[in-house]
């Protein structure tokens, strides 16, 4: 029941209130804040900037971090973490061309990659509810993946020269590249399931507060397998999407992609604890790293010091998103009158 | 005789080499109030996450109104109305308050075949609780963790109360809190007792199961030592009881049946 408080104090602390939730406001909503600065600053500097085939290509250059990012959403909420889905970025890439050259049709190559995805996901998952360290076992997954990758391929990227594969990868519907299009309906499947479904509340819950979620009756062990399954598979779509754009089955595909994927997470205010996480934030996310490269890139500053300002960004978000959120949340709840307790 | 409300009949646990709980049996009737007291390590807790569905037991059963259940998970004792407040409340910090009080039965609706959860009926359900309780929040829509500590409990008591419970499971109720929250933690006791629920508190303070209680169990080591009424008792009995683990009344006169 919401109760108005009119009692002299609080009327008197009325404007500080307003700065607090002015705070609150500036580190929650910081990264669609600077987003919006960035591409100001970039629009009135670089006349390349601002048309629809810089924007739309920048935004298919995101789409895989999307893709995957909706995924490591999922994962970060239950307070894990899926270091694997760069090297299944190379295994699927590998996979495809492999069955493609076997001959098998496109539209089964795509099933079945997609499938091994979610089993390779679920697989990592599993093992992680039997109390290994997500960290650890998503870590071992990062190399296996990718050297099997090197092991089928014989480390020789293979091209693919089918044509759905080229509508997927390069072709576009009323002018919307495929790959943004695929990128939107994760997203906003992603987002409904969070927000909208006892699936996206239970996950929340279970990073929130295992022991809580636990004893309330939660499927801990099934969520948990479900949440690293679905990012696997989106991985594995993501791989379809890379693969299908470079034209080619590659081991070397997907490189520190699962670093781009979990900044653009922790950039979009998804928390690193679990407990809370947005799909708004981690496509603004994927945006901002995509754009500020994009932005630096047509300055012409050297490419090198790109990463290093990626860099930069990932560790001012991480702060932004740990220790100012936390602070300025506990400021802002800091209402002497919560503690007090009226009896009549 | 009909049946009570609860029986639990030789309930045991182990845990490794660990006897947790051994050959304990509990009866309960309806709006009666249970002590359940006892050094750390007793098996008070354990005993409560047994009968709450949270842990399951290596043997005993357990019976409502005579008839045997079995609790594979929380969710089925909380069908069942058996309800448990925790120590530390069990809240997630980051969920609503609508969202702690619905977690594992929420309410849905369908859309086009989809099962959504249904945000505005149960934010206005939760508001009913607490304006049924008597008890305040903020808002329903407040994530738990800008909540005070009595809030929290508030949220609490209301998800224990607020789905016909029959049986309500109070672990440390006032363990921590200041004197109006454990004055409401009675309140909300009685009031419960009167409603024909049961309570069965797991307390150190045993004033407050003297001023709200009905009866007394003392665990020691896994085992139950020892079961007074509240009027025939007092404070050195029952400590004597939890130190020693030996009912000095037992002992003296075999014959009287402990029950």
């Amino acid at each position: 029941m919401t109760h108005a408080k009119t009692t002299p104090t609080s009327r008197a602390a009325a404007p500080f209130l307003d700065m607090r939730k002015a705070a609150v406001f500036l580190v929650r909503y910081g990264m669609f804040i600077a987003l919006a600065l960035w591409m100001l600053a970039m629009s009135l500097t670089s006349e390349h900037f601002l048309t629809s085939t810089n924007l739309l290509n920048v935004a298919r250059q995101a789409a895989p971090i999307v893709i995957i990012g909706v995924g490591m959403t999922f994962v970060m909420a239950t307070a894990g973490i899926d270091l694997s889905v760069g090297s299944l970025v190379a295994l699927v890439s590998v996979l495809t061309a492999a069955w493609l050259v076997a001959g098998l049709p496109p539209l089964l190559v795509i099933a079945m990659v997609i499938l091994v995805g979610v089993m390779l996901g679920a697989l990592n998952g599993a093992i992680i509810t039997l109390g290994v360290p997500a960290f650890v076992v998503t870590l071992a997954a990062l190399t296996s993946f990718r050297g099997v990758g090197f092991v089928i391929s014989e480390g020789r990227a293979v091209p693919i020269s089918d044509p759905i594969f080229a509508f997927i990868g390069r072709g576009d519907v009323l002018g919307i590249n495929t790959p943004l299009i695929i990128a939107a309906v994760v997203v906003v499947v992603g987002w409904f399931v969070l927000n909208r479904t006892r699936f996206g509340l239970y996950a929340l819950a279970t990073g929130g507060r295992e022991e809580a979620a636990r004893v309330m009756g939660l499927a801990i062990t099934k969520i948990k397998i479900a949440v690293y399954a679905i990012t696997g598979g989106l991985a594995a779509l993501a791989g379809v999407v890379i693969s299908a754009r470079l034209s080619n089955g590659s081991p070397n595909a997907g490189m520190m992609l699962e670093l781009e994927v979990i900044a653009a997470v922790v950039l979009g205010g998804t928390s690193l604890f679990g407990g809370r996480a947005t799909i708004a934030g981690t496509v603004v996310g994927a945006l901002l790293i995509n754009f500020v490269r994009n932005g630096l890139n047509l300055h012409g500053v050297n490419p090198y010091w790109v990463q290093v300002v990626t860099g930069v960004i990932l560790v001012l978000a991480v702060l932004m998103n740990t220790v100012l959120n936390r602070r300025a949340e506990a400021w802002a709840r800091a209402n002497p009158e919560d503690d007090r307790e009226v009896r009549k | 005789m009909s049946a009570p409300m609860l029986e639990m009949r030789g309930i045991s646990k182990t845990f490794g080499a660990v006897t947790a709980l051994s050959n304990v049996s509990l009866r309960l009737e309806a709006g009666s109030v249970l002590g359940l007291i006892g050094d750390n390590a007793a098996g008070k807790s354990t005993l409560m996450k047994i009968l709450a569905g949270a842990l399951r037991p290596d043997s005993g059963e357990i019976l409502l109104d005579g008839a045997p259940v079995n609790f594979a998970h929380p969710i089925a004792a909380r069908d069942a109305g058996i309800e448990m407040i925790y120590q530390d409340f069990a809240l997630v910090p980051e969920l609503t308050v609508t969202q702690n009080i619905f977690l594992g039965r929420e309410i849905t609706r369908s859309i086009a075949g989809l099962r959504v959860l249904d945000r505005s009926t149960m934010n206005a359900r939760s508001e009913e609780m607490f304006a049924a309780l008597g008890l305040r929040v903020p808002a329903v829509t407040l994530p738990v963790q800008a909540l005070s500590g009595g809030q929290q409990q508030a949220v609490a008591i209301a998800r224990a109360t607020g789905f016909a419970a029959r049986l309500v499971i109070m672990d440390e109720p006032t363990a921590n809190l200041g004197a109006p929250a454990i004055a409401r933690v009675r309140e909300t006791i009685t009031r419960l007792k009167n409603a024909g629920v049961a309570v069965i508190i797991i307390s150190h303070r045993l004033e407050d199961i003297f001023a709200v209680g009905d009866r007394f169990m003392v665990m020691k080591q896994g085992h139950l030592v020892g079961d007074r009424n509240v009027d025939d008792t007092d404070n050195a009995d029952l400590v004597e009881m939890i130190v020693t683990g030996v009912d000095a009344r037992a002992a003296r006169d075999p014959v009287a049946d402990p029950t």
